[in-house]
C-alpha cells in the first residue's frame, strides 16, 4: 500500500489529508489518473509529485511502500 | 547543510534571530528581505491569509535551495524561515538572510533564494478576501486555481 498527501487545493476538494491507495507499479502520470478518475479533483495537470519528499518525474513508477504527495502549485514566500 | 539553517514556524517571526545564523567572521556582508502580509492586491482586500506546508519537504527543499547558492556564490551562508498557520495584515510570512564577503553576492543569492521558493517549495497561502477565499496557485498571485487549464 502507499501513503498518498493530500495539500492545499486538492486536500480541499477530496476532503481529506491522506488517503491510502496501492499504487505500486504506476507511473507518476498513471497515479494522477488514478486520482481524477476516483475523487472528485479538477486537473492535476499543473499539479508535480513527489515520492518520499522528492520531486518525481512523468514516467517514475511508484513502488511498494513510497509515499506519494500530490504537489499543487506553490505560493509559498 | 546544515539544516537549522532552515525552518518553518507556527509563531510570529523575528528578524534578529534568522540574522543570527549567518553571522560569520569573514563576512562583510548580511542581505536580508522579509516578506509581509499585503492589504490590497490588484483592487481586492486581504483580510488574512494562511499559510500550509508539506513540513519535512518543504525544509529539505528549502536546504536543497541553501546548496544550490552556495554552489552558485562560494562563501555564502543562507537561512530562511518561513511562517505557517494565520497571518494577519503586515506580519511577516517569511525570512532570507544571506551573509557573504562581499555586498553584491548577498543581494543577488537573496534574491534567488526568494525565486527558488517560490518555485519549489511545497508551501501553500490560502487568501482570505473580502469577498470569499482562495488558495494561491501561481506566482503572479492573481490567477486562482479555478482559472487553471482542464486537459
Amino acid at each position: 500500500m502507499n501513503e498518498v498527501l493530500l495539500f492545499a487545493r486538492i486536500q480541499d476538494e477530496v476532503g481529506q489529508k491522506s488517503l491510502e491507495a496501492d499504487l505500486a507499479g504506476k507511473s507518476i502520470k498513471e497515479s494522477k489518473r488514478w486520482v481524477e478518475d476516483n475523487y472528485e479533483v479538477s486537473s492535476l495537470t499543473r499539479t508535480m509529485v513527489a515520492v518520499n519528499e522528492e520531486f518525481a518525474k512523468d514516467d517514475d513508477v511508484i513502488d511498494e511502500g513510497d509515499t506519494v504527495a500530490f504537489i499543487p502549485p506553490v505560493s509559498g514566500g | 547543510m546544515d539544516t537549522d539553517l532552515f525552518s518553518l514556524s507556527w509563531e510570529p517571526l523575528d528578524v534578529q534571530p534568522v540574522i543570527d545564523k549567518v553571522v560569520d567572521r569573514n563576512c562583510g556582508a548580511i542581505a536580508t528581505f522579509i516578506g509581509t502580509v499585503r492589504e490590497m492586491t490588484h483592487g481586492k482586500k486581504t483580510l488574512k491569509l494562511e499559510y500550509e506546508a508539506y513540513e519535512p519537504m518543504a525544509v529539505k527543499t528549502l536546504a536543497q535551495i541553501g546548496d544550490e547558492v552556495e554552489a552558485k556564490w562560494p562563501d555564502t551562508t543562507v537561512a530562511v524561515t518561513h511562517r505557517l498557520g494565520t497571518l494577519g495584515i503586515s506580519d511577516i510570512a517569511v525570512i532570507v538572510a544571506v551573509s557573504s564577503p562581499h555586498r553584491k553576492a548577498a543581494y543577488e543569492a537573496n534574491e534567488y533564494t526568494m525565486e527558488r521558493i517560490k518555485e519549489m517549495v511545497p508551501i501553500w497561502k490560502k487568501e482570505f478576501w473580502e469577498d470569499g477565499t482562495q488558495w494561491i496557485g501561481d506566482q503572479l498571485e492573481t490567477t486562482s486555481y479555478d482559472k487553471e487549464e482542464k486537459p
